[in-house]
Order: C-alpha cells, then structure tokens, then sequence
C-alpha cells in the first residue's frame, strides 16, 4: 500500500536539500511520537492507580516531551522556514503526523498502558543508543540524555509486566490481553523504511531492523519472568510513519490542538 | 561591557554572579552546584550564557533561564544571551562532594555514583542503610521516594544518572 509523500522542507535546495528534507522527515517521526505518547501518559494524571504511578507517568512523559521539544527545534532549524516547535506540534492536521501507530492507541487500563510502554521503552533504548552516536552533533546530544532516561523507562514498564503478569489471576489476565492488543503494532517499530535507509547512508540515523532482535530479547526475558506469551496472532498494523493513522490519533489531536484550533493564532 | 577585549576576570565575576543563582526547586543547591551551569562567555558587550538541562524535560529550566537574566541585569549586564545545549549529557556525577554533603543535610538523599548497580540508599535523617524505593518517579523527575524502615520516614533520593 503507498501512501502520501513523507512531510518534506518547504524548499529543497538540490543535493543537500535531498538529505535535509528527509532529515526533517526523519527528526519529526520520532518527536511525533514522543508528543503523542508523552499526551497519552498525560491523560493518568489524577487517574492514575495509585499516587505513586499518577507522579511515575506524568514524569515519564515529562521526559518524552522534553525530548520531543528538543527534536522539534533542531526540526525547525533544519527546515529554515521560520517554524516554530509550537507549529509542528500544534498546527500540523493527522496525515501530517508521523509517529508510529502504537503510541496512539488508548490507554485502556493500566495493564494495557504498561504493555504499550514496555514494547515502545525496549525500542527507544536501541533507538536512542544508536542515535547517540549520530553525524547529527544535536540529535547525538538528544539522544545521549534521552538513552539515560529511557533505562529509567524501561525499568519501570518492565517491572510493572512482570509484577502484573506474574501477579494474580485477574492481573495475569488484563497483562496478558493488553499484551495481545498492542502486539500488532510493535513490527512497524521495527520495520526500515526508504527514510532510515537514506539517514543510515548520511550517517544520521539507524535502520531499526538492525536491533528488532535485541528488542525481542529484551520482551522474551519480561515475558519469561512475567509468565506471559507472545500472541500467536502474526497480523501487525502499519502505515503511522506515512500518515497513515487509526482512529485514535485524530481525538488526541482535536484535544491536544484545541486551543489552536478554537482560537487560531492564540499566544501566551 | 562594551569593551574590545574582556578578560578572564570580568568571565569569573559573572561566574560568581551565577553562582547565587539556585535550583528553584532545591534551593540549598546552586546551578553551579549541580552542573547546569557550563560556561560564560562574552561576545562584545552580550553575556553568553550556556546552561543543560538535567532532565530532557526539566520544567525548570524556563524559570531558570529567567534567573540567570535577572541576576546578570543586576550586575549590570543589558545583553545576556542564554543558550541551551544537550552535549555533553548532564550527570549526576558532576555534582561536587560539597553538593551532596549540603543535599543530605536538607533532606535529599544525594546521587550514588552513575552507571553502577545503585547499593542501599542511606536515610537522610537517621542514616540506616534499611531503606526501600517506593516509586522510581518521586516529586520530581530527578528524584525517587523512598521510606527508611528504621525511622519510618519519607524521603526523596536524587537519581543517579
């Protein structure tokens, strides 16, 4: 299936204009779904199980977005067409968006929210290691925080699969079904695209099919630990990183971008 | 100010005007203190500020970039420019000794030594090593919580990193 043209700068200027123009392509997917998910943790707040979890969630999505506050400036540098983080964020419609599926989908419980979390922590520690080491001097320092962060992550969302799926029947089941409801989009995860493949070239990216088996590791270990198993189910989603989005992306965005949209132009 | 040259003096005398400057959250600490602070410069008359976030998404950092302003309009300085860099990577580790001692004696468990296995956080207020995390995430996303056995009180711990 194709899809519409990766977001592109405004004006390419030749050979170089090539590789900036999928650089900003490449820098807004992983901000999109740092801000998608970051606003999905944002929604436990004051809903959270405990106190201790409602405080964990909104600091791990403190953590997203102060990454992807980050990646947007040097997006909006690259692009040098005077945008702003603010308008990548706010003004951009869905099938501008270029995160993956999985940081969309809804919070369901808490089971599910932690499935979600684990699939997508295991991924954004290769992500960010790999990036660390990026041409991209500013994506490289963004990445290098980002990686310590991402322990902590990891931490917390493996320790809750394990606590859950090795917990009592009812909490066994709930991991269990949010493991089976997510699974279907953590392929796209790991799936290179024509993007990666230029931004490996430059030196700038990773080509994340390279560490799909380290990211399995890291989930079997949880899952032996948490008694869980791996879906039989071989149906994955995708379609984020072209704009392609579930029907989840477009309430987050109508509340995420409201007061643009009720009020265009709106400032501090 | 307005000077062709400046000197590594007139640099330390706006260092140690930033050194007042305190971490809005944990005032016993200054900026300089915790590594946020990393380096003066001067481009003819502008002060050039270079700060780091200790976290990717610090709240703070807005209030402190406002401080630093503040505090070098003060001194004297109408053009100050601050500038944010991520590399390279804040860690706990640039704390200096003084910093943790001046942490533990206001309450927070100061950071172990980052990339190693974490050993048992002393409590702050009756030092037993007999303590247990309550949450990795505490009051801030630099700290976790954690609750001494012996004295039965809460504390934050600031997290290595």
């Amino acid at each position: 299936m194709t899809g519409p043209e990766p977001v592109v700068a405004r004006e390419p200027q030749g050979p170089t204009g090539e590789v900036e123009a999928t650089l900003l392509t490449y820098l807004l997917r992983h901000a999109d779904d740092n801000l998608v998910l970051s606003q999905r943790l944002g929604e436990w707040i004051s809903n959270g199980p405990e106190l201790e979890e409602d405080i964990a969630l909104a600091n791990v999505g403190i953590d997203f977005l102060g990454q992807a506050r980050a990646i947007y400036t040097h997006a909006a540098e690259v692009e040098g067409a005077g945008r702003t983080e603010d308008d990548f964020a706010m003004l951009r419609p869905e099938r501008e968006f270029t995160n993956c599926l999985l940081v969309e989908q809804p919070n369901g419980d808490f089971a599910q929210t932690m499935a979600r979390q684990l699939f997508f922590d295991a991924y954004q520690l290769s992500l960010w290691e790999g990036l660390s080491r990026s041409q991209d001097a500013t994506l490289a320092g963004i990445a290098a925080k980002a990686f310590k962060e991402a322990r902590y992550h990891f931490r917390h969302s493996s320790m809750w699969v394990i606590r859950l799926g090795d917990g009592t029947e009812e909490s066994h089941r709930r991991m269990q079904d949010g493991v089976d409801a997510m699974w279907r989009f953590t392929a796209e995860l790991l799936t290179g695209d024509a993007v990666d493949a230029l931004m490996v070239d430059q030196g700038i990216g990773v080509d994340p099919a390279t560490f799909a088996a380290v990211w399995r590791s890291r989930i079997d270990d949880v899952f032996a630990a948490a008694t869980l198993r791996v879906p039989d189910d071989p149906y994955q989603r995708m379609g984020g990183r072209t704009g392609f989005h579930t029907e989840h992306l477009g309430h987050l965005l109508s509340k995420l971008q409201w007061m643009q949209r009720t009020y265009p132009g709106l400032e501090w | 100010m307005g000077e062709a040259t400046t000197t590594a003096a007139d640099r330390e005398a706006v260092r140690a005007v930033l050194r007042q400057v305190v971490d809005p959250e944990i005032p016993v600490l200054t900026i300089d203190d915790i590594g946020i602070l990393r380096g003066v410069e001067f481009e003819g008359a502008t002060v050039v500020v270079t700060i780091t976030p200790t976290y990717s998404g610090c709240p703070a950092m807005d209030l402190i970039k406002d401080e630093v302003t503040a505090a070098l309009h003060g001194a004297g300085h109408a053009d100050v420019e601050i500038r944010t860099v991520f590399s390279p990577a804040w860690t706990t580790d640039w704390m200096s000794t003084e910093a943790k001692h001046k942490l533990n004696e206001y309450g927070i468990a100061p950071p172990q030594p980052a990339g190693a296995e974490r050993t048992p956080v002393l409590c702050p207020r009756c030092a037993a090593d007999t303590t247990h995390v309550v949450s990795e995430f505490g009051s801030t996303a630099c700290k976790a919580l954690l609750v001494c056995d012996a004295c039965k009180e809460p504390f934050d711990y600031f997290k290595e990193i």
